[in-house]
């Protein structure tokens, strides 16, 4: 079966969009192929810096043959419509029809069209240009002479040549025939930039990969990561070293190299005074270079690991010379600044941070800061109304001046991390030096959540500040769109709440006090006139902030989709939030998992079948009568009704009476247990006892009952929501 | 005196200047000369900015001074100067084989392309006070950046069409790494020995520390204000004046027009390197200049220049 292969050689690619760039193409000739039928058996893509290809496997050199029979008018019918079928038909006149007899409608005419199958060459000569003209870069660019036109080719960088040859193994494939803005598709391809640009000719995929080999092009990035890590491994290893491996350098590396020459590099070890976070932040940011340790230790060595594209004819001493230069003189600037920082103390900082804008409608930073040490200092007291507040409010107020030191300002991704750097090395107390750091943690699902109770207050300060205010401005995430990473905010409040096991009602807590202490605030509407006054008295009226309710609302849906990541079910989560005031998120967390054990007995399984039973005769019966069964049901009827009656009538006041109590103390287990003697007498009540009795008020009274069962599940869930 | 040798691109900085024009030159180039006014980097030259627009090919080379207010270090940090030099090459419309022929032009400046890593590292160019933008890259031999290297795509807020490439050179680090110095002051400037030595510390230094205080001191805030004012009224006064008298007809006086929309933007350098400026006002003043950058790019294509063909 043939084989299709396919590169397209550009100028250099840059590498954050290779990979991507590769699967593109692999699955928009693969998908323009099987949308015509052209099935394959295989199909891979590369990418290097100058490069993407293309192998496609075991296609048909033709394609299926395709035999259509068009019906025509009855023989007889008038002329217009037997032109218009000879025309539709592609036929030139009626002798190339045939003619076919229905019993109803008697004779009419039929054309059979016969399609050979087309050369699958010349699909691929159709499909291909459009492909790349239409590539999906996520920037591309014009060039040349062409430019000058409107419409010219647009590509990642100049595009430079295109192979595409089609063909079975054993033959000299051709080319598919066809050119994009005057770039014909070929045979001809070049090989490393430096060490073989001389053009040479290439037939097929097996003999392409090998060519490239010989002119120094290692086509599969895959292969090229291995190299540099089996390399570098192998040079740090020889010096007793151990390599900082890092995923996201390596693959950039590799998209960066046709030909990966590894390298060791060393800097003066005086150097290694600087933090060793700001060694590598610089080696890796400006360098694209790797970082060492010591064998052993976790303390870095003065050297690096350097990938260059060129096997040199010095060996590489010239490139490793003209790397340790650049290395050293960026950490040189990172000792400058590390110095510099070191001489102002943080809390002579802050001034700075009230003249950078935060956000135009919420403030400066220096305004933000204030919040997040009132906030702080409140949540810390929430947790535990002993603790030191005054140590919170420090950590806070110190959490974000590493914002204006040098180190943070060349490289943002240190911050938190120099801040307790410099906090440490001023005195400050150990906990407090932590929580600069850790304030921004969690920063995603698998980050460490702090533990200590001021990081944990100063971080929850920190997020829900950010979340309230982007609230009381309305910008919240609309869906793929969060620039202000309000999901991963929300997410990390859960995580701080739940796996510290903090008891925290957020809505008269910590969300209340966030909107407290926005600017212009004001998170209750007091409208204590007239009537309003006298319901807010009555507790009639909701107090709360539309807008606090509604951050709630989106930390519960947060919450959802964390706890369905950690295979909790949606429905469960749902029945708990379905009941009223649940803002104590690790309430609601322990009663889902009490809830699904429940549901995992053959008890809760019977009593959640009883309770849909019972729901439902309930809807059927309420939409008939046109009201509502909610009172409570007439003790004395039941007991001198059916005795089965009489003892769900019994059962399920002691249950819920049981059911109150535990979840009252929080015991969800123990309430469950108590929802579970509700089964036998649920189950004997259906059986014996008649719902709908000819009796009007022992009808009313048995659907009661029933609303009684429904009222006494709703103590843990609103079992309404529970699917199966 | 001094000898083919001293203007060795290895040697001196001058025979780095010199060696990038002749082997420009050899390409076509007119090499120009410096712009007379301050810029920050080579692309304001109206040699870049202005003759990217319209349809007329140009090759352009030229060395320009470029000032950077802010970079200002007192002459202490050894890379960090607010004033140093770039070359510039401008190629409308670019030739298919301008990555071929910066390679060449640093095997003229003494980089041995066997021994030395150059690399192409993605850099998108932008300039929001020019409402222009390019991809290419910045160009790096042994993990350093040396050039950038960019496709212009739009400029003025105009599409390039065709479109021009452009070579930014950084002359003083591309001298420090052929001199293998490791301080921009011990560059060799005149490449002469002993008392004939002329380094780049004797021409710059004290410049170095005066435009620092001066930046960052001493410069007249409330002149510079005004300054910036007046150019942006200057700018406009003066397209108004040349402005095609009759529909088709040609603009008539862009270029002092866009001499006043650089010496805005110099003055706006200034007053964000004194800091007087706040964060949501330099959004602002970048506006400002922009539009003046737009309101010239439209005129210059009204010009022969600009390819307007002239009224019948």
């Amino acid at each position: 079966m043939p084989d299709l292969l396919l590169e397209l050689r550009s100028e250099e690619i840059p590498a954050r969009m290779q990979r991507r760039a590769a699967e593109d193409l692999r699955k928009l000739v693969t998908d323009a192929l099987v949308e015509r039928g052209f099935l394959y058996e295989g199909a891979k893509a590369f990418a290097t810096p100058r490069r993407l290809a293309l192998h496609v496997a075991g296609l048909p050199a033709r394609g299926e043959a395709v035999r259509e029979e068009r019906r025509g008018p009855r023989v007889g019918a008038p002329e217009a419509a037997l032109q218009g079928f000879l025309k539709s038909a592609g036929l030139s006149s009626l002798d190339q029809a045939t003619t076919v007899t229905d019993p109803k409608k008697g004779e009419f005419y039929l054309a059979v069209i016969e399609r050979p199958g087309r050369e699958t060459i010349d699909v691929l000569a159709e499909i291909l240009p459009g492909i790349i003209r239409n590539f999906p870069w996520p920037k591309s660019m014009r060039w040349g002479a062409a430019s000058a036109q409107p419409g010219s080719l647009r590509w990642v960088r100049p595009l430079q040549s295109i192979v595409a040859t089609f063909g079975p193994e054993t033959e000299t494939p051709d080319v598919v025939p066809f050119s994009v803005d005057g770039i014909a598709a070929g045979t001809t391809t070049s090989g490393h930039r430096f060490l073989k640009p001389e053009p040479f000719e290439v037939r097929r995929f097996d003999d392409y990969v090998q060519a490239l080999e010989r002119a120094d092009v290692i086509l599969d990035a895959d292969r090229r990561k291995d190299i540099i890590l089996h390399d570098a491994k192998d040079l740090a290893f020889a010096r007793g070293l151990d390599l900082v491996e890092d995923e996201g350098l390596l693959e950039e590396v590799a998209g960066l190299v046709e030909r990966p020459v590894v390298l060791m590099g060393a800097f003066e070890e005086r150097f290694l005074e600087i933090p060793a976070e700001a060694i590598r932040a610089t080696i890796r940011a400006n360098q694209k270079c790797f970082v060492l340790r010591k064998s052993g230790s976790e303390e870095l060595a003065p050297a690096f690991v350097l990938v260059s594209n060129l096997l040199a004819s010095d060996g590489g001493a010239a490139i490793t010379a003209g790397n340790e230069r650049v290395v050293r003189a960026r950490l040189s600037d990172a000792k400058f600044f590390w110095e510099t920082d070191k001489a102002v103390r943080l809390e002579d900082r802050l001034p700075k941070l009230d003249s950078i804008v935060f956000h135009e409608k919420l403030g400066t930073q220096g305004e933000r800061v204030n919040r997040i040490a009132g906030l702080a200092r409140r949540i810390a007291s929430a947790i535990d109304i002993r603790f030191d507040l005054d140590l919170v409010e420090r950590a806070a107020r110190l959490a974000k001046a590493d914002l204006v030191t040098e180190m943070v300002g060349e490289f943002p991704e240190l911050q938190g991390l120099m801040g307790r750097k410099y906090a440490t090395l001023q005195g400050e107390d150990p906990r407090v030096a932590a929580a600069i750091e850790e304030h921004y943690k969690p920063l995603g699902p698998s980050d460490r959540v702090p533990t200590e109770i001021v990081s944990i207050a100063v971080a929850m300060a920190d997020k829900l500040d950010l979340l309230a205010g982007f609230w009381s401005i309305d910008e919240k995430p609309t869906g793929s769109k969060d620039p202000f990473g309000l999901r991963r905010a929300a997410l990390g409040v859960i995580r701080l709440i739940l796996e510290n096991g903090l008891r925290l009602p957020l809505l008269d807590g910590p969300i209340w006090d966030a909107f407290d202490e926005l600017p212009g605030k004001s998170a209750v509407v007091l409208d204590l006139s007239g009537a309003a006054a006298l319901d807010a008295l009555d507790g009639e009226t909701d107090l709360t902030d539309p807008r606090a309710k509604d951050l709630l609302a989106f930390l519960a849906d947060r919450l959802k989709v964390y706890l369905r990541d950690q295979g909790a079910r949606h429905d469960l989560i749902d029945a708990v939030f379905a009941l009223p005031g649940q803002d104590d998120l690790l309430m609601v967390v322990r009663r889902v998992e009490a809830l699904g054990e429940f549901l995992g007995t053959d008890d809760g399984k019977n009593l959640l079948a009883g309770y849909k039973r019972a729901a439902n005769i309930l809807r059927i019966e309420e939409k008939k009568d046109g009201r509502s069964y909610d009172a409570v049901p007439d003790a004395a009827l039941a007991s001198s009704g059916q005795p089965e009656e009489r003892a769900l009538a019994e059962a399920l006041a002691e249950t819920r009476r049981e059911a109150s109590a535990a979840v009252a103390a929080e015991d969800f287990a123990g309430a469950m247990r108590a929802l579970s003697r509700l089964r036998a007498p649920v189950d004997a009540f259906f059986e014996k006892v008649t719902v709908n009795a000819d009796d009007p008020a022992l009808r009313q009274n048995r659907l009661l009952l029933l609303n009684a069962l429904r009222a006494a599940t709703r103590e843990v869930a609103d079992f309404s929501r529970i699917e199966g | 005196m001094s000898s083919d040798a001293d203007l060795s691109p290895t040697r001196s900085f001058q025979g780095l200047i010199l060696t990038l024009q002749r082997f420009w030159a050899a390409k076509g180039c007119v090499i120009l000369q410096p712009y007379d006014m301050e810029v920050g980097a080579g692309t304001f030259h109206p040699a870049t900015t202005l003759r990217a627009l319209g349809p007329k090919p140009w090759k352009a080379a030229y060395v320009q001074p470029s000032r950077r207010p802010k970079d200002g270090r007192y002459g202490e940090n050894p890379n960090r100067l607010q004033h140093y030099y770039q070359f510039q090459v401008i190629l409308k419309p670019n030739p298919p084989n301008l990555q071929e022929l910066y390679l060449a032009s640093l095997e003229a400046i003494g980089v041995d392309l066997k021994l030395h890593d150059i690399r192409f590292v993605e850099d998108d160019w932008e300039s929001p006070t020019l409402g222009a933008w390019g991809l290419g890259w910045e160009c790096w031999c042994d993990g350093m950046e040396v050039s950038q290297f960019t496709y212009f795509q739009q400029v003025a807020g105009f599409e390039c069409a065709p479109v021009a490439g452009e070579l930014t050179y950084g002359l003083e680090r591309l001298a420090m790494y052929v001199q293998g110095v490791e301080n921009v002051y011990d560059l060799n400037f005149n490449g002469g020995e002993g008392e004939d030595k002329v380094t780049y510390g004797d021409v710059f230094l004290q410049a170095e520390q005066e435009y620092s205080r001066h930046n960052f001191e001493a410069a007249d805030t409330a002149m510079l204000f005004r300054h910036f004012a007046d150019a942006e009224k200057a700018c406009r006064l003066y397209l108004e004046a040349g402005a095609p008298e009759s529909e088709g007809a040609r603009h008539r006086i862009v270029q002092p027009a866009y001499d006043q929309c650089i010496k805005a933007s110099h003055v706006f350098n200034l007053l964000d390197a004194r800091g007087v400026i706040s964060v949501t006002e330099r959004q602002s003043y970048i506006l400002r200049v922009r539009e003046l950058a737009k309101a010239c790019g439209a005129a210059w294509l009204k010009t022969e220049a600009g390819g307007h063909a002239a009224a019948a």
